[in-house]
């Protein structure tokens, strides 16, 4: 049975509208309008034990409101849903018990103590014998490179050193599931990197099962063997990066460096992107035109000092995606 | 159990990090201690009928009550407001633990830390140059720690429960205002009960407020015997029990309507 079952999840929330200006607000004294904005409306999907899932989609798509609804900490108004054959809302302290998460944007550390009396206290929280905790913390604070900072206390770190300390506090109780929301958010390349390292890590010498959800694609594709795009509370698509990229584009693209800045490239299958100096961007489908034979051809007739072929980055994927969504 | 007592014993260590604020606290305290004594020794001055407390208890009161201001429940516990705005309270409810648990252990936290730091020194210095004086006997200062304990945890059914109100409003301004009016006039904090009119003396004595300041300080005036004191434990009892059952029945209907919104 798969670990996670989530079945036509529907979540709506009740937001209060009123006019702008100062008679909109008195106005709102008396009466008040409210609309109803479906965060959800139907999301099913499985996750197995030890896969890292992506879950992606632009921002009010959904994406933390389902976290929230798997973490225990909202009720959802329809559908199902069981992660380790637990309903999350309904038995959340054994729920949460076997869970990690983290919220990018916040932190669940104890904003005024040193790292590691954050940590102690968690240990206590969830209750982790000593030698195992021990266990954990030594494994961590290598992986993570903590040891510098576990005596600094939280609102001194920089946001790269607080975001591992973050990961570290959710791994403490050695959860087989780890929920991530924006794990990489405001990181620069290297903490991003990383972060990256250390979950691939995790997931590999643990198993810990991984859902995260990011607006970074560098994230997705370091990452994720399965991606689930969700737009407007629906998931849009289901699959792996290669299969996400050929639903959407089976476009390639084709770099080559010319010795002189000149030269046109009318042929079939073939556009030109754009050009920066010497170095044209050429767009193909290798269904029409083979690789193989597109740099033949180009090599016979252009002066060519290199060339290489891409797969369309993973960002324009995406926007084509998102701009499928209706609004 | 132990987790509820790290969260405690972290409370406390947070609040020795600002050792600067500590201070200022016992010196705003003992300020407004000495107008209070000042006022009151006016009052008295000038008074010629009998009165329910001689001026020398009505000075001890006072100084107790300076001593124990912080344990009032003046406000919503400061930690959660912050979790609640912030959209952080989101980490609270995945931990393995009752969430109205976890929240009145921070609000006891919250309410006993400043006062176990400030109360020794406050207590000190009253009893050597402000006249405050020792507990009437050995029984009646028994009697006192113990119905302390119980205002604490009365108190911090009251800061749950405005805490509770947060779900609802987030901001809790409003009720904090409330709050503190209510919690000042009717604790004795303000005035000595005692002294308040004799027609509202058996109002005063059913509201839970009593439970908070003047239970603990009549007994270490002896105003009440060490030997009468069971019906005033039941009553800060009965009232903190009511209150955890309303706070409980609050929360998990705020629960269901719980929204946290963003990233």
């Amino acid at each position: 049975m798969p670990q996670i079952v989530v079945e036509g999840l529907g979540k709506q929330y009740r937001v209060a509208e009123r006019k702008a200006g100062t008679l909109g607000a008195l106005g709102g004294l008396f009466r008040r309008n409210y609309c109803m904005v479906d965060a959800l409306k139907g999301v099913s999907f499985n996750i197995e034990r030890g896969e890292v899932v992506g879950y992606i989609g632009p921002n009010g798509a959904g994406k933390s409101t389902t976290v929230k609804v798997l973490a225990g900490i909202l009720v959802p108004d329809a559908g199902r849903c069981e992660v380790n054959g637990r309903v999350p809302w309904r038995e959340r302290i054994e729920h949460v018990r076997r869970i990690g998460v983290v919220f990018g944007q916040r932190t669940q550390l104890w904003w005024d103590l040193p790292v590691i009396e954050s940590f102690e206290l968690l240990r206590d929280i969830y209750r982790v014998e000593e030698a195992a905790y021990r266990k954990t913390l030594d494994e961590l604070v290598t992986r993570l490179n903590l040891g510098a900072i576990l005596d600094t206390p939280v609102r001194q770190l920089s946001l790269g050193q607080r975001m591992r300390c973050d990961l570290a506090a959710s791994l403490l109780h050695a959860p087989e599931l780890l929920f991530l929301d924006e794990p990489t958010i405001g990181l620069d390349a290297v903490a991003k990197l990383a972060v990256r390292d250390f979950l691939r890590e995790l997931n590999h010498a643990h198993g810990v099962t991984v859902l995260l959800t990011t607006h970074d694609m560098d994230d997705i594709e370091a990452l994720c063997s399965r991606v689930m795009v969700i737009g407007e509370g629906r998931i849009l698509s289901d699959g792996t990066l290669d299969g996400l990229r050929a639903q959407v584009s089976s476009e390639r693209r084709l770099i080559v460096d010319l010795e002189r800045e000149n030269g046109s490239f009318e042929q079939d299958g073939v556009t030109v992107e754009r050009r920066e100096g010497h170095r044209v961007f050429l767009r193909f489908d290798p269904r029409k035109v083979p690789a193989a034979e597109l740099i033949g051809r180009i090599a016979s007739r252009h002066a060519v000092r290199d060339l290489f072929v891409e797969n369309l980055p993973i960002e324009e994927i995406i926007r084509r995606l998102y701009e499928r969504i209706p609004a | 159990m132990k987790a509820y007592a790290a969260i405690l014993s972290a409370r406390f260590r947070t609040l020795l990090q600002y050792r600067a604020a500590a201070l200022a606290g016992l010196a705003c305290q003992v300020f407004f201690g000495l107008v209070r004594v000042a006022i009151y020794g006016a009052f008295y001055a000038l008074s010629s009928g009998p009165q329910p407390m001689c001026f020398a208890e009505v000075v001890t009161y006072i100084w107790l009550g300076q001593g124990l201001l912080r344990m009032i429940p003046m406000s919503v516990d400061g930690e959660v407001r912050a979790m609640i705005q912030s959209g952080s309270v989101a980490y609270e409810l995945t931990r393995p633990l009752d969430l109205y648990g976890l929240w009145f252990t921070r609000s006891v936290a919250g309410l006993s830390a400043p006062v176990l730091l400030r109360c020794l020194p406050l207590f000190l210095f009253a009893g050597i140059f402000m006249g405050m004086q020792p507990p009437s006997s050995w029984e009646a200062a028994l009697a006192c720690a113990a119905a302390t304990c119980c205002g604490l945890l009365l108190s911090a059914a009251m800061v749950t429960l405005l805490t509770i109100t947060l779900l609802w409003t987030v901001a809790g301004d409003g009720i904090t205002r409330l709050a503190l009016i209510t919690v000042w006039t009717f604790s004795g904090i303000v005035m000595p009960l005692p002294l308040f009119p004799e027609w509202l003396q058996p109002v005063l004595k059913i509201l839970p407020f009593r439970g908070l300041m003047d239970t603990p300080f009549r007994l270490y005036l002896g105003h009440i015997p060490p030997g009468e004191a069971l019906p005033f434990f039941l009553h800060q009892l009965a009232w903190t029990l009511a209150l955890v059952a309303l706070g409980r029945w609050l929360l998990s209907r705020g629960m269901r309507r719980l929204v946290v919104q963003g990233g």
